[in-house]
């Protein structure tokens, strides 16, 4: 019984809504609430904890009572954790190599990763996209557009 | 007053005819064009993605462009839908049924030009609906006081929300989600800083082109890695002397041009029910009409022509709302407004009278755009239809460096580039639990200000909460009742009817595979 509850989506749904709910309410109070006339800081994000927490037992509620959907899953039938991870882990190389090295290596690196989430992506194509989008995003942010991120650089 | 009305009409073209107005124009409409039939690219990020470039360019150029890519990339995905049978976003789902038939049977051509004129009709109609209607509702919005701006903006939030796709009470969910998003930073009254965690950076509050980014960019790429197929190009060979429809196909599509025009401005005075609605209506009204409806699904010119026309209709007539009262339907619209508010520029009924170059100036240049769009739709097919296939695999990647260079360029802090990482992962964990992002950003958007008026309500009633439903302040309370309807309705449909809700779901379903085709 208990066991179905937990392959509803909306179980999570709800619960996850009604957990940001409470905590937004319960961290709201740390600020000055104040009166209904003179509103404190913390009198709105209470309010709309508590209407957050509420809506969030709703669907909670919801999905108890309603039968489990057939094709109800949380993940997708095909898991892209390489997918997933890669297009995580480009934009964040990004940052870590913009920051250090400069626009250039940050702007291959970050396609580079990224396009080997794809599942057919290889090593090369990859190198060949990484290299042509740095290429013209050089061209466009650092010579058009002026944007003061240097090409290169070392440290900060 | 249709003389002011033309004399502000005269001036505007004055503003959008200026050569550089001209040119931000332009560039809008091609790269909106351009991005709109890449597939996998639908409006929403296709705005995103350009709105950190258009921080350099003064507000009306920034305005004018942002505005093309819109309609430029609404163009786009009905040649995507035409030509390929995929739904590169939802309002042209329903062209799909029968333009795709019309391909495959050799007319695809025909079905574009036809969507073209459509579509040009149906936008004309919204654009002087605009202009008639916006100064009027301005002239009553002036004489709001905080309590009434406080319930339209619920009401606008509640319609946002419940009206859009998926479960409204998720909906509702997530506009709240985005409330809270706007709350993040100092207070404006004591300047307290409210869940910032601490963090510095965080201070000014969530950065409007992290949190777009991060939920139609990071979290749509995530969804939709390996998960397009190739498409398949085998009707793709489309020339420029192949759009001219026949004489038989033109004399059928006229009067469904306008019924759907007609649908599309209706729907478009909704608040919350978007192009999507208009554009499903329209269709249906087509089938009910039509002499033939059996017929419907196997290529109709009306089935085409229709929807269509009702869906740029309704998309030109979402801008009264957020122009005019400064209050966005939909998520497009909110980011529009976004833009504004970056430009220092404040929303609100004051809008057109303290920047009536903006204002006259977009509605100028909506018909120079459209008409930039057909003269260059009708020599640029085949590029397009070139564009059709280029494979995710290299759009995605190319998609998230313009992500990270956009956000990173706004402000040139790395931090924010983190955000939009976060808020991309957390975005992706949402639609898992099938949450639809979009009204987050409603929410967002709408926060400071909503707070703000709401605080304000508060303080001139002396704390008397029911102070939105005297009758004194008759307005609010015709927008509080309003609010009610749309909650007893959508209950009324849940719990009363289940053949109507069956339908509902099917309906849901439909948009939901379909918003899973929309990467």
């Amino acid at each position: 019984m208990f066991e179905t509850q937990l392959k509803k989506r909306d179980f999570y749904a709800g619960g996850l809504m009604t957990l940001i709910g409470a905590a937004v309410t319960l961290d709201s109070t740390t600020y000055d609430v104040g009166t209904m006339t003179h509103m404190g800081p913390g009198m709105f994000p209470l309010i709309l904890g508590i209407v957050l927490t509420f809506i969030g037992v709703l669907i909670f509620g919801a999905a108890l009572a309603t039968p489990l959907g057939s094709d109800e899953r949380i993940l997708p039938e095909k898991r892209e954790w390489r997918g997933w991870f890669c297009i995580l882990a480009g934009p964040t190389l990004f940052i870590i190599f913009g920051e250090f090295l400069g626009m250039a290596p940050a702007t291959f690196v970050c396609v580079f990763v990224s396009a080997l989430g794809d599942r057919t992506a290889t090593l090369k194509g990859s190198a060949i996209l990484a290299a042509a989008v740095t290429f013209f995003g050089v061209l466009l942010f650092s010579y058009v557009l002026q944007l003061p991120f240097p090409i290169f650089r070392w440290g900060n | 007053m249709v003389t002011t009305a033309l004399t502000d009409l005269w001036y505007g073209f004055g503003v959008a005819l200026e050569p550089h107005n001209i040119m931000w124009c332009f560039l809008g409409v091609l790269v909106g064009n351009m991005v709109g039939v890449l597939p996998g690219m639908g409006p929403l990020a296709t705005i995103s993605i350009l709105l950190p470039l258009t921080f350099g360019i003064p507000p009306v150029g920034a305005i004018l462009m942002l505005a093309g890519v819109f309609y430029g990339s609404q163009y786009g995905g009905a040649i995507c839908s035409i030509l390929l049978n995929l739904p590169c976003h939802p309002p042209h789902a329903v062209t799909c049924l029968d333009g795709f038939p019309l391909t495959q049977q050799g007319r695809g051509g025909a079905a574009l030009g036809i969507t073209v004129i459509s579509s040009f009709i149906g936008a004309s109609w919204g654009i002087t609906e605009m202009i008639f209607l916006a100064p009027v509702l301005v002239s009553v919005a002036l004489k709001f006081g905080p309590a009434e701006i406080c319930s339209l903006m619920l009401l606008g939030l509640l319609a946002g929300s419940t009206l859009a796709r998926g479960s409204p009470l998720k909906g509702v969910a997530m506009t709240v989600l985005g409330l809270l998003i706007g709350i993040v930073g100092s207070d404006i009254e004591t300047g307290t800083p409210r869940f910032t965690f601490g963090i510095p950076n965080l201070f000014d509050g969530v950065e409007i082109v992290a949190l777009a980014l991060g939920l139609f960019g990071i979290a749509e790429f995530m969804k939709s890695v390996n998960q397009l197929s190739t498409v398949d190009t085998k009707y793709t060979n489309i020339s420029f002397k192949d759009l001219r429809p026949t004489r038989d196909e033109m004399r059928r599509s006229w009067p469904a041009m306008f019924r759907g025009t007609l649908v599309g401005s209706l729907c478009s005075l909704i608040p919350g029910t978007g192009p999507t609605i208009a554009s499903f209506i329209a269709y249906a009204t087509e089938k009910k009409i039509s002499k033939t409806p059996e017929k419907f699904g196997t290529g109709m010119v009306e089935g085409v022509a229709g929807p269509e026309a009702s869906t740029h209709s309704s998309v030109q007539g979402d801008f009264i709302p957020t122009m005019s009262l400064g209050i966005p339907g939909d998520a497009v619209m909110a980011l529009i407004l976004g833009a504004l508010m970056i430009q220092g520029i404040v929303p609100g009924p004051q809008l057109i009278s303290e920047h009536p170059d903006i204002f006259w100036g977009l509605i100028a240049s909506f018909w120079i755009g459209n008409i930039i769009l057909v003269v260059l739709n009708v020599p640029m097919i085949g590029i397009w239809v070139k564009l059709l296939t280029i494979p995710y695999k290299y759009l995605y990647p190319s998609a998230l460096f313009f992500v990270c260079i956009g956000v990173y360029s706004t402000n040139n802090d790395m931090f924010q580039v983190g955000e939009t990482i976060i808020i991309g992962l957390a975005g992706y964990l949402l639609l898992l639990l099938d949450f639809h992002p979009a009204p987050i950003l409603l929410g967002f958007v709408l926060g400071p200000r909503f707070e703000e008026n709401f605080r304000r309500a508060m303080l001139i009633s002396r704390g008397d909460i029911f102070v939105f439903v005297k009758p004194e302040h008759w307005i609010s309370l015709i927008f509080i009742v309003l609010c009610c309807v749309l909650i007893l309705a959508q209950l009324y449909v849940r719990l009363r009817k289940p053949k109507a809700l069956a339908q509902e779901l099917e309906m849901n379903a439909e948009t939901n595979a379909i918003a899973q085709a929309e990467p």
